[in-house]
């Protein structure tokens, strides 16, 4: 029905990504990244010991993800384009999430600085996936930078409040030529179902599978969401109306 | 004045939310908060905990701190570590798979001064990711050149917020000056610090007026600083060296209502917990909201190489937990946590 989600020249069938943190154990992770038939996984950088035998998250991530290195702990685009560099050295391939935050305390992305940072980074020759919180004329900016996909939040990062930039995200949908991606906040599968029927080429889930009871069950409950929002998308929902159609039109006489 | 009124009322209802939660009243609700507390840690830090472990530098002090085992009073073997047993001590962590260290000193310019400190630093530069220092409060250059050297996180307790209290228990010493370590955060937050670990020593003083205090504080260094990690520590005063008498005993159960109430009032910020507490509380502890806990602790000088250590050796506080970075391990990975022992480049 339609061609799999294409990325810095890379062919994805999988278009839910997962994030690594937060999980109990790398062994939970990885059962939980095989249930899912992951195809993009992505790590801190910050959190990866490359130097250890036991502890090195990159040897739980099944071999044919592509690992997409991220960001987390930078303040400022000096602080992204560092990690970036550090993990394409570490051997990490070479895409990049950026995330930069200033501010701990709701975890918002700070659109100028990952602008920044996106621009020193692709002209690298880096994939660049940039977190940011939805804004047309950015998201706009980011494409001329060279981003190889835009990444809008839908709530604030482990909120698990879903898809609240509904509004945003949609316009940005409709302008971007580039896959939009929705990062962060998404709670349940049904917020990561809605994404996929507005549009979106993809969503990134972290939390709502980490902390639940059952991770790997949790794992396979998006796929599914995701798999049957992008049906329903690729379809065309049928228009929906704010309001029931009255069975006695006003104008009704009109036509007696 | 007018325009400040709606500042001042979020204000006051944030200073009433966290009165509330550390009442008297709050005790009959402490399940509904402890669940509230989970939801909201597991939410924002995941099933993870992070570990770190100290290391005692010196232990030579010139304050007469009455709670503390390193009291200039008191006479216990003083020891600073040369160069040679940081490394060694340093390689012997790093084989535990611990990247996060924090430096301890005690308080003498004389004996461990800034200078010493930094060749301290850039030994363990070469074995750890990430390096603290809990050291005796410095101005704001002196907190610029320790984050040039790779600081980049300080620890740094008020102990008590009480004035009097504060004058009393300090008898002498460099840390009497209150005002020079209440500001000390801040300096060090201007100086670019990313992570900032405040405390009270519970026992001191009055508890709840002492968290209400704490709560505060944090919170003002969160909004004044959005882009560093707060964090706090209650540690509670154990049995050391000397025969200071803890004044206001301060139960399990009030712990439990600290930890929750400060996780409820803050749901972004860390929460350690030290091994001064046992084994079997600190694991009950753990789901509440604790982010950040020590493991292969020793409150010695030079405590873990064996060849230098001596039996008479004093510590500054009892360690109540003495679990080895592998047991915490295990132990964390049994109660469903994931361990962390690195988080930083």
């Amino acid at each position: 029905m339609e061609g799999a989600l294409n990325i810095g020249g890379k062919v994805i069938n999988n278009r839910l990504f997962i994030g690594t943190g937060k999980f109990s154990s790398y062994p939970l992770m990885k059962e939980v990244l095989e249930a899912a038939e992951a195809a993009v996984v992505t790590v801190a950088l910050r959190r990866v010991d490359a130097g250890s035998k036991t502890e090195n998250i990159l040897d739980y991530i099944p071999r044919n993800c592509i690992i997409m290195p991220n960001t987390s702990g930078a303040r400022n685009s000096d602080e992204a384009v560092r990690i970036a560099r550090l993990a394409k050295a570490s051997g990490a391939g070479n895409w990049i999430k950026i995330e930069v935050i200033q501010d701990n305390k709701y975890l918002l992305p700070d659109n100028l600085e990952t602008l920044k940072a996106t621009e020193i980074l692709a002209k690298e020759g880096f994939v660049v996936l940039p977190y940011m919180s939805p804004d047309l004329s950015i998201a706009k900016r980011l494409v001329s930078a060279g981003a190889a996909a835009v990444m809008p939040l839908g709530s604030p990062i482990g909120s698990n409040r879903g898809i609240k930039t509904k509004e945003l995200v949609n316009i940005m949908v409709s302008e971007i030529k580039i896959p939009v991606i929705v990062d962060a906040g998404l709670g349940s599968p049904s917020d990561a179902c809605k994404c996929m029927e507005m549009g979106c080429a993809a969503v990134l889930v972290n939390t709502a599978i980490a902390i639940a009871d059952d991770p790997v069950n949790m794992a396979r409950a998006f796929k599914e969401a995701v798999q049957a929002g992008r049906l329903a998308y690729l379809v065309g929902l049928s228009s929906i109306k704010d309001y029931a159609s009255a069975s006695s039109p006003l104008t009704g006489f009109l036509r007696e | 004045m007018k325009g400040n009124v709606p500042y001042l009322r979020k204000g006051m209802q944030e200073q009433k939310q966290l009165l509330e939660l550390i009442s008297p009243q709050a005790e009959n609700y402490l399940e509904e908060m402890a669940q509230e507390a989970r939801r909201l840690t597991l939410g924002n830090f995941g099933k993870v905990i992070q570990l770190y472990t100290p290391l005692y530098l010196s232990n030579y002090c010139e304050n007469q701190c009455a709670y503390c085992g390193f009291n200039s009073k008191n006479e216990v073997p003083r020891k600073k570590l040369t160069l040679e047993e940081v490394e060694k001590e340093a390689a012997f962590i790093s084989s535990t798979g611990l990247r996060h260290i924090l430096i301890l000193t005690g308080d003498s310019r004389e004996m461990s001064p800034l200078s010493y400190i930094i060749d301290c630093l850039k030994v363990l530069r070469k074995y750890f990711s990430s390096l603290s220092a809990e050291i005796y409060a410095l101005t704001e250059s002196e907190y610029a050149r320790i984050v040039s050297e790779g600081v980049d996180g300080l620890t740094i307790y008020q102990e008590t917020y009480d004035e009097g209290v504060y004058d009393k228990v300090h008898v002498s010493g460099p840390k009497k000056d209150y005002l020079f370590r209440l500001n000390a955060p801040e300096r060090a937050l201007k100086s670019g610090m990313r992570n900032m670990n405040i405390g009270v020593l519970l026992g001191l003083n009055d508890w709840r007026r002492e968290v209400f205090s704490l709560g505060l504080h944090a919170k003002y260094l969160q909004d004044k600083f959005p882009d560093a990690e707060i964090g706090v520590s209650i540690p509670r005063l154990r049995p050391h060296a000397g025969d200071f008498k803890i004044p206001f005993a301060v139960t399990n159960k009030n712990i439990v209502q600290i930890i929750t109430a400060l996780r409820i009032f803050l749901p972004r910020i860390g929460i350690t917990l030290s091994t001064r507490e046992s084994p079997e509380f600190r694991e009950n502890l753990l789901p509440l909201g604790i982010t950040r806990m020590s493991a292969g602790s020793s409150t010695r000088v030079g405590g873990r190489i064996a060849e230098y250590h001596e039996e008479s050796d004093l510590p500054q506080f009892e360690v109540s937990d003495t679990r080895s970075v592998q047991e915490i391990k295990a132990m964390l990975a049994q109660k469903g946590y994931q361990p962390v022992l690195k988080d930083w480049i």
